[in-house]
């Protein structure tokens, strides 16, 4: 096996699996697993014929995303009761919001950090509030902590001392120095309240935010969660609101992040399926391939059935690329200067 | 991977893939009486790689990666790569397992009933259970003991024993016919030498045991044995496991059951001698 399609072939088709001998379930465990897809995968071949060794293993992970989601939501909530007396808006973004919204795309996923966005004008008051309620620095580098300050999207990384969790507090979505700046303040007043003070982004905000996080941020690392993420996200709200790729469309215009967008939706396409809504008017969307969504494929699927990384040579150059996108040269040349320096 | 190997060790399987012939060879050897992982899928992926691909050839050194992994672990030298075969495993087992609690002890049976030995490193877990597999005891492990939430029961798994230091010159006197892997000297953690279970521990390793007896055995003191509470067990128990709060509910009933049904006590001695003999005599007065 030597790139993740089996993965995603089997995440788009479960039925797929029943055409897979041990070492194909093998391959298949060992890339999930490599792409932080395994509870996903877990949920999606829930109830198929397998083999008994893949099922145990499969209700490990299930349970395993089951606990995720109960420490994520509790996260959230401990975020919750900090910043909700400050009466500012308060965005769950990425799995939490998924999982606390009740999303498809939060089944078995896993989560991380907890990610909230904040208006900007109220990081000082939000900042204090966090460390009041226990939450510590991580990196108490006085470069690092002055460089995340003036030229991130967020806040430098807090940790809880008792609980271990980390939260990013953003102002917005992508770092000022970046070439596209989405409207934040939109973000913020266009979000859907959950009804207990926090609230998520509207729909086509968060698929538009996931493709902002996996083509203009970052170098595609976890690249194929995101992905999926995408897919399942754009699969329910077609479901409920017509129109839904016309409107994703456009509210991507609004923050500059069409052709993130974009490509996001042709390669989850390819990838997995999604059934996109090609338009021809008002506005003409088509979702045919790209000569350069090859390479991107080429980077979203490089693991083998080791769950090892592979490709270093288009990993290495999705890697600087993704320092190329997030600043300008100087500024990228003085920030690896001092890196470099410190070793 | 280049050169790999499959097994399993009591319900667990593993696939270990590594960049070097050396140290699946001497898996091979070790676990030669092993099966294969249930259905041929193992539950877990060891790879033992090379950081750079010229450090396969030059300063060879080990980097312990897997399925799950710890972000800053040191790399071994090449010679102590079935060191890191084995502490690879464990990892996976530490970080990963779900379906039993682990508890980080020794355990040996006798007529279906299990002795289970928990300690920290040093305690003597290890020599105390490979030294009562020379007496009649079947070694059911002596890193992980694996309790079942749902039957109470604790399963084996004996995966090599651990000796280290001055350990290894007492088991070896003591089982003269048991197979041992090489010597690994001056690892992180001193000198290590495995010791392979027996073949009666391996064909026995489906079979689980009820937990009999618990102890909290301490090497290099005057001999002494008191009484363990609930209390002090539960909480020594919830810091000898790795996946106590990963299990959630299940655990902390599973953990109830076993320290409010499970007698328990505490015991110092200063010699393995006089170790074995307070095991047998607490065993014979249950």
């Amino acid at each position: 096996v030597t790139d993740a399609r089996l993965l995603t072939r089997v995440l788009t088709d479960p039925a797929a699996s029943g055409a897979l001998d041990a070492a194909g379930w093998t391959a298949l465990i060992g890339q999930a697993r490599g792409e932080m897809l395994i509870g996903t995968l877990a949920h999606r071949l829930a109830g198929l014929p397998m083999p008994g060794a893949v099922a145990a293993i499969l209700e490990a992970a299930r349970d395993a995303a089951e606990e995720g989601r109960a420490r994520a939501l509790w996260e959230a909530e401990m975020a919750r009761r900090a910043l909700v007396p400050l009466g500012c808006r308060v965005v769950l973004l990425k799995g939490t919001a998924f999982v606390a919204a009740g999303l498809d795309a939060g089944r078995g996923r896993s989560i991380g950090d907890l990610d909230i966005l904040v208006p900007q004008e109220a990081l000082d008051a939000v900042e204090a509030a966090l460390l009041a309620a226990g939450w510590e620095w991580v990196k108490p580098d006085p470069y690092d902590d002055a460089y995340y300050r003036q030229w991130m999207h967020e806040l430098p990384p807090l940790i809880h001392r008792e609980r271990d969790r980390m939260i990013d507090v953003h102002h917005t979505i992508l770092p000022p120095t970046a070439r596209i700046t989405p409207d934040a303040s939109l973000l913020l007043a266009d979000a859907v309240p959950l009804g207990n003070g926090l609230a998520t982004l509207m729909p086509e905000d968060m698929v538009i935010h996931a493709a902002a996080h996996l083509f203009a941020d970052g170098d595609l690392s976890g690249g194929l969660r995101n992905l999926w993420d995408i897919d399942r996200l754009c699969r329910e709200f077609a479901e409920a609101q017509d129109d839904f790729y016309l409107s994703l469309i456009e509210k991507s215009c609004e923050h500059g992040l069409l052709r993130e967008t974009m490509r996001a939706l042709r390669l989850a396409k390819h990838l997995f399926g999604t059934p996109v809504k090609a338009y021809g008017g008002p506005l003409r969307a088509r979702f045919d391939d790209y000569r350069s969504d090859a390479l991107y494929r080429r980077r979203l699927l490089a693991r083998d059935g080791w769950g090892r990384a592979t490709r270093p040579v288009t990993r290495f150059g999705f890697y600087v690329r993704s320092h190329a996108i997030r600043m300008p040269p100087a500024l990228l040349a003085r920030h690896l200067w001092i890196k470099w320096r410190r070793g | 991977m280049r050169h790999q190997f499959a097994v399993r060790i009591g319900p667990v399987g593993f696939r270990i893939g590594s960049d070097w012939r050396a140290p699946i060879t001497a898996l091979r050897d070790l676990y030669a009486d092993y099966p294969p992982p249930r259905d041929g899928i193992a539950d877990f992926a060891v790879r033992l790689e090379a950081k750079r691909v010229w450090r396969r050839f030059v300063r060879p050194s080990v980097e312990i990666a897997g399925d799950y992994m710890l972000p800053d672990a040191a790399p071994l030298p090449l010679r102590h790569g079935l060191l890191a075969a084995e502490m690879g495993m464990n990892l996976q087992m530490a970080l990963g397992q779900r379906r039993y609690l682990l508890l980080h002890a020794a355990t040996v049976e006798r007529d279906g009933r299990a002795l289970v030995m928990t300690g920290e490193s040093g305690a003597g877990k290890s020599t105390l259970a490979a030294l009562l597999s020379a007496r009649g005891w079947r070694l059911m492990g002596d890193e992980f003991a694996l309790l079942d939430p749902a039957t109470g029961l604790i399963h084996a798994f004996p995966r090599l024993v651990s000796l280290k230091n001055a350990a290894i010159g007492v088991v070896e006197r003591a089982l003269p016919t048991a197979r041992f892997g090489p010597l690994m000297a001056a690892t992180p953690k001193g000198d290590i030498r495995h010791m392979v279970p027996g073949l009666a521990a391996v064909t026995a390793m489906e079979t689980p045991a009820i937990p009999a007896l618990l102890l909290f055995p301490r090497f290099g003191f005057a001999a002494a044995e008191r009484g363990v509470g609930a209390g002090e067990a539960f909480v020594r128990l919830t810091q000898a496991s790795t996946n106590y709060t990963s299990l959630r509910e299940r655990g902390f009933d599973a953990l109830t059951r076993f320290v409010t049904t499970v007698p328990m006590a505490a015991i110092d001695y200063p010699d393995t001698d006089t170790g074995l003999a307070m095991v047998e005599h607490l065993w014979a007065s249950l």
